[in-house]
């Protein structure tokens, strides 16, 4: 293992540190237990968003915490979910009072563990909800499954409802606009190479030097199969294609209902983009492919998407939602409406995102 | 009865055995799903037994509840919340006792367990760490109602959770990151199940 650490144990505590010194106008990390908050929180009158996960997905969820977007995000291990007590914490942290929005990936921990910080929460009368990402569609059973996981959609559904915190929303409306960001959201991956985890000091997964895993997860999860390496523009179809052909989607999510006290499961089904949508078109690196790259498969991408009817007015390009040094790339398309255009356009102060500003 | 005591002495004894059996789980996990169980369990117990260090604890119910909530606050992952809820839920069956008969014992832990289950969504066969800790619950049950010692019950239970722990392997993985495997999680022993059969075997050696 060739990385740039001082000890396998301090890489995260390293990093936020290291953070917070170069951002300090922006962030402060809160220790014992961990999560980076808002210089300013709380912020008046403003809907708490707060969200966390594994570390090794950088900028993810740590730089996206500002102004228009996150007010605390809770880093766990390499990987491996946060803990309640930081969930909470970072919800005391940054309550105007206006309630808490936490927004969660869908993996088996970071649903329990944000279940447990939700009840706490609420224990203690913090008004608090949920919103569940689940947009990868390189899982296509949801019974037999966990369900599809939460990947680049997670960013989306970030910056869009902290654009709508920042316009007043209360946490009713948040909530119904985050749900609505993550039906209208679809993802798929592929990866070139593994990433290797510095606790364990070797490639999470074996991939053949001509091997490529298509439909991989932000952890390398598996995806729909592994194949020969192709070229940029085939790869690009399969993907893209994969996201635009992906038929109805029904899984059932459980949401919190606050007045109740209780958590209700409720069926919810995406429908599937159609000739004459307007999207937002994210390409994603894993953290291992280049920008460069990066816009080869966008090229392919708008022709796709012309050619299916699709009108990509907004683009995201870059590292945002990474597994650590994996090679390899996300595509993520988001049907959007007036309303999230508005809010992807507010202005944003992140460490890892900013405009307008 | 069992005791307070030889409940401390269990964890401490739970601890040694997370340390000693990290790679162990941690390689099964690697099989089926990301590799670090061995490594999380290490150190929730480690927290576990830092905690039980620091204060006294007035009764049972007091060390399950410490326990449950520094694996909370410590393990991540699925198996935090799981283990946790299951401790904290026993805990408040065990308030005010310094020692639980063998009925305290399987009445407290089919609480645990149903939590345990409802928190994870899992049901028997779904290739977890319920499909061991279920089979330990029903042992216990049974040893109550014929009027078993602590120590017989808690014989038949770790013999209960081994078969469980073992039929994981022909178990498809229905929950978790090793759900995505489908059929190709077939084979492979859960990790979950496993960490849960060492906490039954440490219980019962703390019992002898």
């Amino acid at each position: 293992m060739k990385k740039l650490i001082n000890r396998p144990e301090t890489v995260i505590s390293d990093s936020l540190a290291g953070m917070a010194a170069a951002h300090s106008d922006i962030v402060k990390l809160h220790t014992g237990p961990r999560f980076i908050y808002r210089a300013e929180a709380p912020v008046k009158r403003c809907t708490a968003l707060v969200s966390g996960g594994g570390s090794g997905h950088e900028p993810m969820h740590t730089g996206f915490v500002g102004k228009g977007m996150l007010h605390a995000a809770c880093p766990g291990e390499i990987f491996t979910s946060p803990t309640p007590d930081q969930m909470l914490e970072a919800a005391r942290k940054v309550n105007s009072g206006e309630g808490v929005l936490f927004i969660v990936k869908n993996y088996s921990g970071d649903v329990m563990n944000f279940e447990m910080a939700v009840e706490l929460a609420h224990a203690e009368g913090i008004p608090v909800s949920t919103v569940l990402i689940d947009d990868d569609v390189a899982v296509r059973d949801s019974i037999y499954t966990q369900g599809r996981r939460g990947v680049g959609t997670t960013v989306l559904t970030e910056k869009i409802c902290g654009g709508a915190s920042e316009k007043g929303y209360n946490l009713k409306s948040l909530t119904e606009l985050g749900l609505r960001v993550s039906k209208n959201g679809r993802s798929m991956g592929v990866a070139f190479s593994s990433c290797t985890i510095p606790a364990r000091g070797e490639p999470t997964f074996d991939l053949g030097p001509d091997e490529i895993e298509i439909g991989i997860g932000i952890h390398g999860e598996p995806g729909r199969k592994r194949t020969s390496l192709k070229t940029a523009g085939e790869i690009t179809r399969i993907l893209a294609l994969s996201i635009i052909e992906d038929p109805a989607y029904t899984r059932t999510q459980r949401s919190w209902d606050a007045g109740a006290g209780a958590w209700v499961e409720e069926e919810i089904t995406d429908t599937p983009f159609q000739r004459g949508d307007r999207i937002l078109a994210f390409v994603n690196s894993m953290g291992g492919t280049p920008l460069s790259e990066l816009y080869i498969v966008y090229k392919t991408l708008e022709e796709i998407c012309r050619d299916r009817g699709l009108t990509i007015i907004r683009n995201l390009i870059g590292p945002y939602i990474t597994s650590l040094e994996m090679q390899g790339c996300s595509i993520t398309l988001l049907k959007m409406d007036d309303e999230l255009l508005e809010l992807w356009d507010a202005p944003v102060h992140t460490p890892s995102l900013r405009w307008g500003m | 009865m069992l005791t307070k005591d030889q409940i401390v002495d269990w964890l401490r004894r739970s601890a040694a055995v997370m340390r000693d059996k990290s790679s162990y789980l941690s390689e099964l996990d690697a099989a089926i799903g990301d590799g670090d169980h061995g490594i999380n369990m290490e150190r929730g117990f480690k927290k576990v037994l830092e905690k039980l260090e620091t204060g006294e604890q007035q009764d049972i119910s007091t060390v399950f509840r410490e326990t449950g909530m520094a694996l909370i606050s410590s393990v991540g992952g699925a198996s935090g919340p799981l283990y946790g809820t299951f401790f904290i839920t026993v805990a408040v069956k065990f308030v005010g006792k310094t020692q639980v008969s063998t009925g305290d014992i399987a009445a407290a832990f089919e609480a645990g367990a149903d939590a345990l289950a409802r928190r994870g969504r899992a049901r028997e066969g779904d290739k977890t760490i319920v499909d061991a800790l279920m089979p330990a619950v029903r042992a216990l049950e049974e040893a109550a109602d014929a009027g078993e010692s602590v120590y017989n019950a808690l014989n038949k239970a770790v013999q209960a959770t081994q078969r469980g722990m073992e039929k994981t392997i022909e178990m498809t993985a229905r929950k978790g990151r090793a759900s995505y495997l489908g059929e190709r999680s077939i084979g492979h022993q859960d990790p979950g199940a496993s960490s849960t059969y060492l906490l039954l075997k440490a219980l019962y050696e703390a019992a002898s």
